[in-house]
C-alpha cells in the first residue's frame, strides 16, 4: 500500500521541502506545491470517499475545481474544521489533518454501502415517492432520513478565522490565467488598461504551462518554455494586477463580480494567527475577459465510477505537474486525440501505459503515431462494457462497437489495469458567463456550448469560448482582443504556432453495452449517484424539461453542481426523446461557481458588528442603573429596571404603580423627529394624516394617524405646530426611517407644487418623559421659570423654554394617560438633563420605567401601538377610532379606500377590550380567540395583540382584534389554550380613565 | 449588481438605490369620485413585462431623489433615467 508513485522532479513540486500530513488518522508524507490529491495518489491512495446515495467506493477524479467524489472535512472536531473541501484544490501545509465523508465507521468499511446493493430499490425519485404516505410516519421517517443526508459536518464552535471584504475597480477584469487569460491580460495592460487578472490555482498558465513535447510548439520553443517567458514578463507590468489563488464565484450583471481570495488556507495552522483568512473581492470592471477553460468530459459506461478511474486530462496533469503516477498500469480510454497527449506524457515519464481504447474506428494523426511507435497496443472502435475491482479498479472488459456505435458486437476481452483515463473531449467552462445573462448556442461539430450573445462589455476567448487548440487560441484571441479593447495590434500577430492535435472526435453520450441499460450503473453525476438508468426512468416518468429532469435525479445538484456529467445528462435526455440539444438548452448555472465558507460571505460583520446598534445619548445611564434592554429595530431600549433580585413581572408591576402613583421616567428618544417647514406644511399634514391640522394653534399638539393608500393604518404619532411655517412631527421607533421615506415620495412625485421640507432629527434631540400625579412639581424644579399652570399649559399644548442655557422644547402630551411633559433636548445634554428630573424627583420616588411598563401603561388606557395591536389589514375604524377620520377634508392618504365594499364591512376584524374571568389569569399575546369550540370546524374569530396584569387595576388585561367585535360588548368568548380554555367577556378597549381626568389633572 | 445614473449623482452601485414599482402611475385627482373598481385600478394593479418596463427609483441612500427609469427586464438593460415629471426619452 505504501508505494511511492513520485517518478520525477516536476514544474510544482519542491522535492526539497517535506510536508507531513494525516489522512484518515494515518500520517503520509508530500512535498511543498502538492495538493491533497495529488499527494494521496503518491502515496498510491485512491479512495477517499463513498458516494452520497449508494456508498460507493469513490477515488480522486480530477486535478481542479470541478472535483465530484474527491471531497473531505478537513480538522473535524476542530474549531477550524471546514467540510467539502475538495482534496484536489487544496495543498497541503505541515500538520493538515483530513478525512473522509459520507461514511461510517470508516472509509474502507461502509455500513451505508449496503445501499449499492438496494440499488435496484433506490430509483430516481424513490424518496418523493416512498415517504408520501401515511402522512404520520413523516415524523419517524424524518430521523433516518436526516441522519442519512448531508455531506460533511458543520463546525460546531466559533469560527476563530478573520474574513475580509474589499472593492476592486479596473478597466479590464481578466478570469483564468491560462494561455489565453496571460495574453489578454498583457494586451490589455500595456495598452494602458488598468487590469486585474485572477486565477483559482496557485500557479499561472494553466495546461499550457506543462505542455512541455515538441508537438506542441510556439515560435519554434515548446509551448511551456514560451509561456514561461511571457509570464515573466507579465509579472512586471505596472498596471496589472495579479491574484491566484482567487476564484470568482460569481458574475452579475454589469460587470460585477464577487471572487474569493484565499490567503492562508495552504498556510500551517500556526502561521495563520491575525491574519485574514479569504477576502471577498467585489470587482466592478469596465471590461470582463472570460478565460476559465474548459473541463474535460468523462465517459459514461457500466461502472465507470471505480476508485483508479480519472480524466485522461488529470493523469497528465499529476504526472506533468507533480511528478505523480496514478498508476503502474494505466489504461486510457479515449474518444478524441487528448488521451494521446496524456499517453506521450506518461511515457517521457516511464510510466507504464498498458492499451489505450479508442470509439473511433478510422484514425490517424502525429499524436497517434507517435503513441503507436511506443509499441502501445490501440483498440480501435472499441468501447469498454465494464470494470472491476471493489476500492480500486483491477481491470476492465471492451468490445467492439458497431458501425452506428449503437450497440456493442463480438466477443469481450478482459485487460487488467490500476489505473483508468478516461476522455469524452472537452466543455467549454461557460458557467460564469451564463451567470452573467449570456445565452449559449450549440455546435453541432463538437457537440458544444459556447457563448452566443454577450449581455454586458465582455468576450470569452480560449477554450471557454471552443477554442481548444493552440493555434486556434493564438489566432482567435488576438482577434477578438483587438476589437473587444479597440486597439490595432497585438503582439501576436505574426507567431508561429504548430500544434500536432487532431480535432476529430466520436461523441457518444451513453456507451453501448451487452446489458440492458437497467442493468447498468453508468454514472453521469458522480457525487449524487444519478445514472443514465435514472435519466431514462425520469423521461419514461414523463419529466421533459431539463430543469424537471434534474430535480427529479438530482443530477448536477451536489457540490460540484455537475460540471463533469451535466452535459451527458442533456445528451442522454436528447437522445432518448429525440429531441435537439440546441432546443433543450442547459439547466441554469447558478453562483457560486465553487462553494463559498459562511465566513467570506459574512466578512466582518459577526459579533457585533453583526447589525448597526443605535444608543440612546442617556444608554449608558440605563446600563449604570442596571436596565435590561430590548432590541427595537436597531436601537437598544430600557427594558425594565430590575431591582433586588426582581423578575420582569415584578418590576414592571412596580414601575408601573409608581408611574400612575407618583412619578416615573422614560427614555422616548428613540421615537422618529422629523421636522417639517414650509409655507405648504399644514395642507401636507392635512394630505397625510386623517384628521384636520389647518386650524391647529401654533403651540399646540395634536395626535394624528398615518395610512397607506389602501387604508390600512400604517404608523401614528404627535405632532406640534412650533411656528406658522414649522411642526415637529413624531412616528413610533420602527416607523421612523419608512415614515419619512414615505412623506419624500408623496413631497416629490404627487405634491411638487408643495412648499414643504423635511428633516430627519430623530438623532439631534433626546426626548425625556417625566409623567405622574408629581410630574408637574419635578419638571417645576427643573425648569423654575416655566409655567405649568394648567390654564397656560394645559394637556397637548407645548412650550419653548431652557434649562441653564440649554435650549428645550417641552410638551405636554402623554402616552400613558398620566400628566406627563416631554422634555425634548439637544442630543448631547440629554444624560444631564436626565440626572437633573432623577435628582428634582428625588423626593417624589421618581422611578425610571422601560418600555414593558409603557406598554402597560398605555394598554390600561386602551392606546394601540402600532405595529403590535395593528398589522397591515386594520382601518381605522376596526381600531373603534372613527373619531379620528375627517368626514370634511377633500382627500387624505387612504381616504377612499375606506369605503371600498371589503372595508366597510361589519364582521371585520375590531380592536376590542377582553377581560378574563379570572382576573389573575393573564393571556397569550397571539392566542386565538373563539365562540363556539363545538363546531367543527371551529371558526377563528380573532387573536390576542397585547395582554398584561395590570397593578392599578388590580386584574388581567388584553387587547384583541375579533370578527364583528365592536357589537359583541360584554359578549363571553374562550381562548382555547394546549391544556386550558380560558373565558373572556369583551369590552372597551379603554380599562382606566375614560374621562381623562388624570391626563388633565 | 446594477450601476445606475442617478439623474442627480451619476452613476453609482444598486445597493445604494430603493424600486419603487412601476411609474406613470398618477394619483386620481379627485378620488371620491372614482368606483371601487376605479379606484382598485390606482391602488392595486400593476404591469409586470418582459420587456421594456418604466419604474420608479429612489437614490435613497445618496441623495433620497425618485427618479423615473427604463428598463428592459429581459435582460436588466438600463435605457435611459430620467426626473420626475419629465417625459419618459425612449418610447
Amino acid at each position: 500500500m505504501t508505494k511511492n508513485l513520485r517518478v520525477k522532479s516536476s514544474k510544482l513540486v519542491d522535492e526539497t521541502y517535506r510536508i507531513s500530513f494525516k489522512f484518515n488518522g494515518t500520517t503520509y508524507y508530500g512535498f511543498k506545491g502538492d495538493t491533497l490529491a495529488s499527494a494521496l495518489l503518491a502515496n498510491n491512495i485512491h479512495l477517499v470517499g463513498r458516494s452520497f446515495k449508494y456508498h460507493r467506493p469513490r477515488g480522486i477524479m480530477t486535478a481542479g475545481s470541478e472535483e465530484p467524489n474527491a471531497i473531505v472535512q478537513l480538522h473535524n472536531g476542530t474549531s477550524r474544521t471546514e467540510p467539502n473541501v475538495r482534496a484536489t484544490e487544496i495543498e497541503i501545509y505541515e500538520g493538515l489533518v483530513a478525512s473522509s465523508q459520507n461514511c461510517w465507521p470508516s472509509v474502507k468499511f461502509d455500513i451505508g454501502g449496503i445501499n449499492n446493493f438496494l440499488s435496484p430499490l433506490l430509483p430516481a425519485g424513490f424518496y418523493y415517492k416512498t415517504f408520501m404516505w401515511p402522512a404520520s410516519f413523516w415524523e419517524k421517517y424524518e430521523y433516518f432520513i436526516r441522519k442519512s443526508a448531508g455531506l460533511g459536518k458543520s463546525p460546531d464552535v466559533p469560527d476563530p478565522d478573520i474574513y475580509e471584504h474589499k472593492y476592486i475597480h479596473c478597466d479590464v477584469l481578466v478570469i483564468g490565467a491560462g494561455i489565453s487569460g496571460l495574453i489578454a491580460a498583457k494586451t490589455a495592460a500595456k495598452n494602458g488598461f488598468k487590469t486585474l487578472l485572477v486565477e483559482e490555482k496557485s500557479y499561472l498558465g494553466g495546461s499550457t504551462i506543462y505542455q512541455d513535447s515538441e508537438f506542441f510548439k510556439i515560435n519554434n520553443q515548446n509551448s511551456a518554455s514560451w509561456l514561461e517567458k511571457e509570464i515573466n514578463e507579465i509579472k512586471k507590468i505596472e498596471n496589472l494586477e495579479i491574484k491566484t489563488r482567487t476564484s470568482v464565484a460569481a458574475f452579475h450583471g454589469y460587470n460585477f463580480l464577487l471572487a474569493r481570495e484565499n490567503l492562508t488556507d495552504h498556510l500551517p495552522l500556526e502561521q495563520r494567527e491575525n491574519k485574514t483568512r479569504q477576502r471577498l473581492l467585489k470587482i466592478r470592471a469596465k471590461k470582463v475577459i472570460t478565460a476559465t477553460g474548459s473541463i474535460e468530459r468523462p465517459l459514461i459506461f457500466d461502472n465507470n465510477d471505480r476508485p483508479g478511474i480519472l480524466l485522461s486530462s488529470a493523469i497528465k496533469k499529476y504526472a506533468d505537474l507533480f511528478g505523480v503516477a496514478c498508476g503502474e498500469k494505466n489504461i486510457l480510454f479515449t474518444n478524441n486525440d487528448s488521451a494521446y497527449e496524456t499517453a506521450i506524457s506518461l511515457i517521457q515519464k516511464g510510466i507504464k501505459v498498458q492499451a489505450i481504447i479508442d470509439n473511433r474506428e478510422e484514425i490517424d494523426s502525429k499524436l497517434i503515431k507517435e503513441t503507436e511507435k511506443n509499441n502501445i497496443k490501440i483498440y480501435k472502435g472499441y468501447t469498454i462494457v465494464d470494470t472491476f475491482g471493489y476500492k480500486r479498479i483491477n481491470s476492465v472488459s471492451i468490445m467492439k462497437l458497431s458501425k452506428d456505435g449503437q450497440k456493442v458486437v463480438g466477443s469481450k476481452e478482459n485487460i487488467s489495469c490500476d489505473s483508468l483515463g478516461i476522455s469524452g473531449g472537452w466543455t467549454p467552462a461557460v458557467h460564469l458567463f451564463t451567470q452573467s445573462g449570456g445565452k449559449l448556442k450549440f455546435r453541432d461539430d463538437d457537440q458544444i456550448f459556447i457563448p452566443n450573445t454577450y449581455p454586458s462589455n465582455q468576450i470569452s476567448i480560449g477554450s471557454c469560448n471552443g477554442d481548444f487548440t493552440l493555434d486556434e487560441i493564438l489566432i482567435n484571441a488576438p482577434k477578438l482582443l483587438k476589437q473587444f479593447l479597440n486597439i490595432k495590434k497585438t503582439e501576436y500577430e505574426n507567431i508561429e504556432i504548430y500544434s500536432a492535435f487532431n480535432k476529430s472526435k466520436r461523441n457518444i453520450w451513453l456507451l453501448p453495452s451487452n446489458k440492458i441499460v437497467g442493468k447498468t450503473k453508468s454514472f453521469v453525476d458522480f457525487q449524487n449517484d444519478a445514472t443514465a438508468k435514472d435519466i431514462k426512468l425520469a423521461l419514461r416518468e414523463g419529466f421533459r424539461s431539463i430543469e424537471h429532469v434534474k430535480r427529479y435525479t438530482t443530477t448536477g445538484m451536489g457540490t460540484d453542481q455537475g460540471k463533469l456529467g451535466n452535459m451527458h445528462a442533456l445528451g442522454i435526455i436528447s437522445e432518448t426523446a429525440s429531441s435537439k440539444m440546441s432546443e433543450l438548452g442547459t439547466t441554469t448555472f447558478r453562483p457560486p461557481y465553487t462553494p463559498l465558507t459562511f465566513g467570506t460571505i459574512v466578512g466582518r460583520n459577526v459579533g457585533k458588528y453583526f447589525d448597526i446598534i443605535r444608543k440612546t445619548p442617556i444608554h449608558e445611564w440605563h446600563v449604570e442603573n442596571n436596565a435590561e434592554f430590548e432590541n427595537v429595530g436597531q436601537w437598544k431600549r430600557a427594558w425594565y429596571y430590575p431591582q433586588n433580585g426582581e423578575n420582569m413581572h415584578e418590576a414592571v408591576q412596580r414601575e408601573s404603580k409608581a408611574a400612575r402613583d407618583s412619578a416615573g421616567i422614560l427614555d422616548a428618544s428613540t421615537l422618529g423627529k422629523i421636522d417639517i417647514q414650509g409655507t405648504d406644511a399644514s395642507e401636507f399634514l392635512n394630505r397625510v394624516y386623517t384628521n384636520a391640522w389647518s386650524k391647529l394653534e401654533i403651540g399646540k399638539c395634536r395626535y394624528g394617524l398615518m395610512l397607506n393608500e389602501d387604508g390600512m393604518v400604517y404608523d401614528d404619532g404627535v405632532t406640534t405646530r412650533l411656528d406658522e411655517n414649522h411642526y415637529i412631527m413624531t412616528t413610533t421607533t420602527g416607523g421612523a426611517a419608512t415614515v419619512l421615506g414615505k412623506l419624500e415620495d408623496y413631497l416629490q412625485t404627487e405634491w411638487p407644487e408643495l412648499d414643504v421640507y423635511l428633516t430627519s432629527v430623530t438623532d439631534h434631540y433626546a426626548t425625556i418623559s417625566v409623567c405622574g400625579p408629581n410630574s408637574k412639581k419635578i419638571i417645576q424644579k427643573v425648569i423654575p421659570e416655566i409655567d405649568l399652570s394648567d390654564k397656560d399649559f394645559p394637556h397637548m399644548s407645548f412650550k419653548n423654554s431652557k434649562i441653564g442655557k440649554v435650549k428645550c422644547r417641552v410638551m405636554r402630551i402623554s402616552f400613558t394617560g398620566e400628566q406627563s411633559y416631554e422634555i425634548n433636548i439637544q442630543a448631547n445634554y440629554a444624560k444631564s438633563v436626565w440626572e437633573k428630573c432623577m435628582e428634582a424627583g428625588k423626593e417624589f420616588n421618581i422611578t425610571p420605567y422601560g418600555t414593558e411598563t409603557m406598554h402597560l401603561l398605555r394598554a390600561e388606557k386602551g392606546f394601540i401601538i402600532a405595529g403590535q395591536d395593528t398589522d397591515a389589514t386594520m382601518t381605522p375604524i376596526d381600531l373603534q377610532m372613527d373619531w379620528i377620520v375627517s368626514k370634511k377634508k377633500f382627500d387624505f392618504i387612504g381616504k377612499r379606500s375606506l369605503y371600498r365594499s371589503d372595508t366597510i364591512r361589519e364582521d371585520r376584524k375590531q380592536l376590542v377590550g377582553l377581560i378574563t374571568d379570572n382576573p389573575e389569569e393573564i393571556l397569550e399575546e397571539g392566542a386565538q380567540i373563539v365562540a363556539d369550540m363545538n363546531k367543527t370546524p371551529i371558526e377563528m374569530l380573532g387573536h390576542v395583540t397585547s395582554s398584561y396584569f395590570s397593578p392599578n387595576l388590580k386584574k388581567s388585561i388584553a387587547l384583541g382584534v375579533v370578527k364583528g367585535g365592536k357589537n359583541m360588548m360584554g359578549q363571553k368568548l374562550i381562548i382555547p389554550m394546549e391544556k386550558k380554555q380560558i373565558n373572556v367577556t369583551v369590552t372597551d378597549p379603554v380599562f382606566l380613565d375614560k374621562e381623562n381626568k388624570r391626563l388633565n389633572a | 449588481m446594477f450601476l445606475i445614473n442617478c439623474p442627480f449623482c451619476g452613476e453609482r452601485e444598486q445597493s445604494e438605490f430603493k424600486a419603487g414599482g412601476e411609474a406613470h402611475i398618477v394619483r386620481p385627482k379627485q378620488p371620491t369620485e372614482l368606483s371601487d373598481d376605479q379606484w382598485a385600478e390606482y391602488l392595486f394593479m400593476r404591469k409586470n413585462i418582459k420587456g421594456i418596463q418604466f419604474e420608479r427609483w429612489n437614490h435613497i441612500h445618496g441623495c433620497r431623489k425618485w427618479f423615473n427609469m427604463v428598463r428592459d427586464t429581459s435582460n436588466d438593460e438600463i435605457k435611459a433615467v430620467y426626473k420626475m415629471g419629465e417625459k419618459p426619452p425612449v418610447k
